[in-house]
C-alpha cells in the first residue's frame, strides 16, 4: 500500500472536522493521558511519556516534538463504542419506547493497535452472534479510526505475545508512524474512507529513508515489551487449572475492586440500573457497565454462584485467557496491560498465568 | 433487548409465595415457543428477570409461573389482572421431546422446577403413544411449595402417567414419602437403557439426580437438564449467566448432562 509522510497533523485533523467529525484525541490531564475532543493538534501532549508498571502510572513531560512517545492510556476505544451508560427504554402507562441514541461521528486519532484488536474483539461480541446490537453498529459504523503504531511499549504492555502489535495491520482508516528529526509521520491508508481523506490532503510520497525508519520503529518497539504470555494450548490448560492453589494465592491479594474490568477494552458485561420518575411516573432502563468481581453479578435466588474472590478472580482470567475462545473463536486479550498498570494492588495477569501454568 | 408490552389476562396465586400469570400480548401475535424456553420479564421501573413458558393457551399467549424471592419476583407476583408487563423472548434452547420418542420417560422436578417441565407432561399426556412408560417425580421443600397440585393430581389419575412427590419437611397432613427427590427413583418403572430423562431443579437437585439416573444406566446424552443462571439481557451480551464456556441464555437453558457435567463439578464456575 502506498505511504505518504504529513509534516503536521493540522491538516488531517481540520479535514476531519471539516467533514463533521468530532475528533478525539490524547491530551495530558490530571497527571494520565486521555482520550478527549481536540480542535487542534496542539492539543496534544507534545513531549509526555509514561512510566507503566504493575500498579503504577506517571505521566512526564520532556523536551521534544513527539505526541505519541507513551503506551495504552487509560482509555480505549470502548468508552465510544460501548458506552458506560445508556437509556435503553423508556415506559410510561403500558407504552414502551425504545430509546435510540444519537450515533456520534467521531474520529478517534492515536488508538493504538492493540485497541484495533480489541475492537475487533467488541464487533465479534457485539456483531458476530445471533442478536447483533443494532446501537454497537451505529456507533461503530460512525467512527473514523487513526492509529499511531506504538513506539514506546509500556512497562506492562505484552502484544507481541496477543499478536495484536505494536504494529497496526488491519483495522483502520489511517495508520500512522511518528518519526523524529525531522519530525513527521508516515501514513498509509487502510479503507476507502481514508484513501479519501488523505486525498484531500496535499502530502509527499513517503521515500525509502522514511519507510526504513518507520519499520525501525515498529521493530524496536516489538522488542521492548514489558511482559510476555505463552499462550500455547492456553484455552485447553487453563480451564483444567481450576482447583489450582494460585487460585487463592491471587485472592488474597485482590481487592474485587472491578479496575481491572473497567480499564480492559473487551470486557463487555452490563447490568441494568432501573428507575420510575417521581413527576410522571415514565420508568427508565439504563445499561452501564458492569464487573464479574461483584458479587451481584452471579446472584441467584439470594446467593452468589461465585462468592469467593478465587471463583471471582478465576472466572475473569479463565474468561479472558481461554473460553472467550469457545465462545468467540479468539482470545479476549489483546496484550494492552492496563489490568496490569491500573490494579491498585499490581496483580499482573502475566505473571499469574506463568505460576497457574 | 426492547419488550413488548403484554397484559396479564388472568393470575392465579398457587401458594403462598408463588403465583401463575397468563400474558397476552397488547397487540400483535404471540411468538411460538419451544418448551424450556424462557422470557424476560420487565417488571416497569423494578427491572427484569428470565422465567420459564409453562404453557401456552390460544389464541396465543404464555403461561409462567413466578415465586417471589427478590425485588423483581415480588414486583411481578404483586401485579393485578389488567396490568401491563414488559416481555422479551421467548429465548434459550428448549427440551428435545423429538429424542425421547420410543423410550420411557422420567420427568424430576425440584420444586419451581417443574414450571419448566409442565410442557414437556402436557405432551406426554397429549399423545401418549408416542413415547413408553411415563413418570414425574417431583421434590419440594414442604407441601405446601408442591406447585401444580391440580395437574400432579390430573397427570395421575387421568393420564395414567406414575406421580410421586416427595418433601423435605412434611406437615401433619402429609401421608407421603420424605427425602430427596433422587429416592423416588426406587418408587417409578423405567428401563434405563431405553430412558430419556428431564432434570429440573436447583444444581445441586439436578447433580444428584443426574449422577443416580447415570448410575442407573441413562445415557448422559439422553439426560436433559434446565440450568438457571443470573441473567440481564437473555441474548448473550450482558456476560452473567456465563457457566465456563457457556453462555446459559443461548447455549442452554437445557443442556444434555455430557455437557452439564464437568461443568456443574467445578466450584463456583
Amino acid at each position: 500500500m502506498a505511504a505518504f509522510v504529513l509534516d503536521s497533523l493540522e491538516p488531517l485533523i481540520a479535514e476531519l472536522r471539516s467533514r463533521g467529525f468530532a475528533v478525539v484525541g490524547p491530551v495530558a490531564r490530571g497527571g494520565v493521558i486521555r482520550m478527549e475532543e481536540i480542535s487542534s493538534a496542539a492539543d496534544l501532549p507534545r513531549g509526555a511519556r509514561d512510566e507503566q508498571t504493575p500498579g503504577r502510572y506517571r505521566l512526564s513531560t520532556h523536551d521534544g516534538d513527539l505526541m505519541f512517545d507513551y503506551a495504552a492510556s487509560p482509555d480505549s476505544a470502548k468508552r465510544f463504542t460501548q458506552p458506560p451508560r445508556q437509556t435503553l427504554i423508556r415506559m410510561r402507562r403500558g407504552d414502551i419506547e425504545e430509546v435510540e441514541d444519537e450515533a456520534p461521528r467521531l474520529a478517534l486519532l492515536g488508538i493504538r493497535p492493540c485497541d484495533l484488536a480489541a475492537l475487533a474483539v467488541q464487533d465479534r461480541v457485539f456483531l458476530g452472534g445471533r442478536h447483533p446490537d443494532p446501537a454497537y453498529r451505529r456507533r461503530r459504523e460512525a467512527l473514523f479510526l487513526v492509529t499511531v503504531n506504538c513506539a514506546v511499549p509500556g512497562g506492562t504492555c505484552f502484544c507481541v505475545s496477543m499478536g495484536t502489535g505494536p504494529k497496526a495491520t488491519k483495522g483502520f482508516d489511517l495508520a500512522l508512524t511518528e518519526l523524529a528529526d525531522p519530525h513527521r509521520f508516515v501514513v498509509e491508508a487502510g479503507s476507502e474512507k481514508g484513501v479519501d481523506v488523505l486525498g484531500a490532503l496535499s502530502q509527499a510520497a513517503a521515500c525509502d529513508d522514511d519507510l526504513a525508519a518507520a519499520e525501525e520503529v515498529s521493530r524496536i518497539a516489538a522488542e521492548h515489551m514489558g511482559r510476555q504470555v505463552d499462550t500455547e494450548g492456553i484455552q485447553q490448560w487453563l480451564p483444567q487449572a481450576h482447583d489450582s492453589p494460585r487460585w487463592s494465592d491471587v485472592a488474597s491479594r485482590c481487592l474485587s475492586c472491578t479496575n481491572c474490568t473497567m480499564v480492559c477494552p473487551t470486557c463487555f458485561c452490563t447490568t441494568m440500573e432501573d428507575s420510575t420518575s417521581l413527576s410522571d411516573g415514565t420508568a427508565e432502563r439504563v445499561e452501564r457497565w458492569d464487573s464479574c468481581f461483584t458479587l451481584d453479578f452471579s446472584e441467584l435466588n439470594g446467593s452468589p454462584v461465585r462468592g469467593s474472590g478465587e471463583g471471582r478472580y478465576r472466572q475473569w482470567l479463565t474468561h479472558k485467557f481461554a473460553t472467550w475462545y469457545d465462545q468467540f473463536g479468539m482470545s479476549g486479550c489483546v496484550g494492552c496491560g492496563r489490568c496490569i498498570t491500573w490494579c491498585p494492588v499490581g496483580i499482573d495477569v502475566t505473571e499469574e498465568l506463568a505460576n497457574l501454568r | 433487548m426492547t419488550p413488548a408490552p403484554y397484559r396479564i389476562r388472568s393470575r392465579r396465586p398457587d401458594r403462598a409465595d408463588t403465583v401463575t400469570l397468563t400474558l397476552e400480548p397488547v397487540d400483535g401475535a404471540c411468538p411460538s415457543f419451544v418448551p424450556g424456553q424462557f422470557t424476560m420479564l420487565y417488571a416497569p421501573g423494578v427491572g427484569e428477570i428470565p422465567i420459564s413458558i409453562s404453557g401456552w393457551f390460544r389464541p396465543g399467549g404464555y403461561v409462567q409461573t413466578i415465586r417471589a424471592v427478590g425485588a423483581v419476583s415480588r414486583a411481578l407476583c404483586h401485579k393485578r389482572r389488567g396490568d401491563v408487563i414488559g416481555l422479551r423472548g421467548p429465548y434459550g434452547t428448549g427440551w428435545d421431546l423429538s429424542a425421547a420418542a420410543g423410550l420411557d420417560v422420567v420427568v424430576a422436578a425440584g420444586g419451581l422446577g417443574l414450571a419448566p417441565l409442565r410442557p414437556v407432561v402436557r405432551e406426554l399426556t397429549a399423545h401418549p403413544s408416542l413415547y413408553g412408560r411415563a413418570s414425574v417425580i417431583v421434590g419440594a421443600r414442604t407441601p405446601a411449595t408442591v406447585i401444580y397440585p391440580q395437574d400432579l393430581a390430573r397427570w395421575h389419575d387421568g393420564h395414567g402417567i406414575d406421580v410421586q412427590v416427595t418433601v423435605d419437611h412434611p406437615d401433619q397432613a402429609w401421608t407421603g414419602p420424605v427425602g430427596l427427590v433422587t429416592h423416588l427413583l426406587d418408587r417409578i418403572v423405567f428401563e434405563p437403557r431405553r430412558t430419556f430423562a428431564f432434570v429440573c431443579g436447583p444444581d445441586a437437585m439436578i447433580k444428584a439426580t443426574a449422577v443416580e439416573l447415570v448410575r442407573r444406566g441413562v445415557d448422559p446424552r439422553r439426560t436433559a437438564v434446565l440450568l438457571e443462571r443470573n441473567m440481564k439481557c437473555g441474548i448473550g451480551r450482558c456476560g452473567h449467566c456465563q457457566l465456563g464456556p457457556l453462555f446459559v441464555c443461548l447455549d442452554g437453558p437445557v443442556v444434555t448432562y455430557d455437557v452439564a457435567a464437568p461443568l456443574l463439578a467445578v466450584r463456583e464456575l
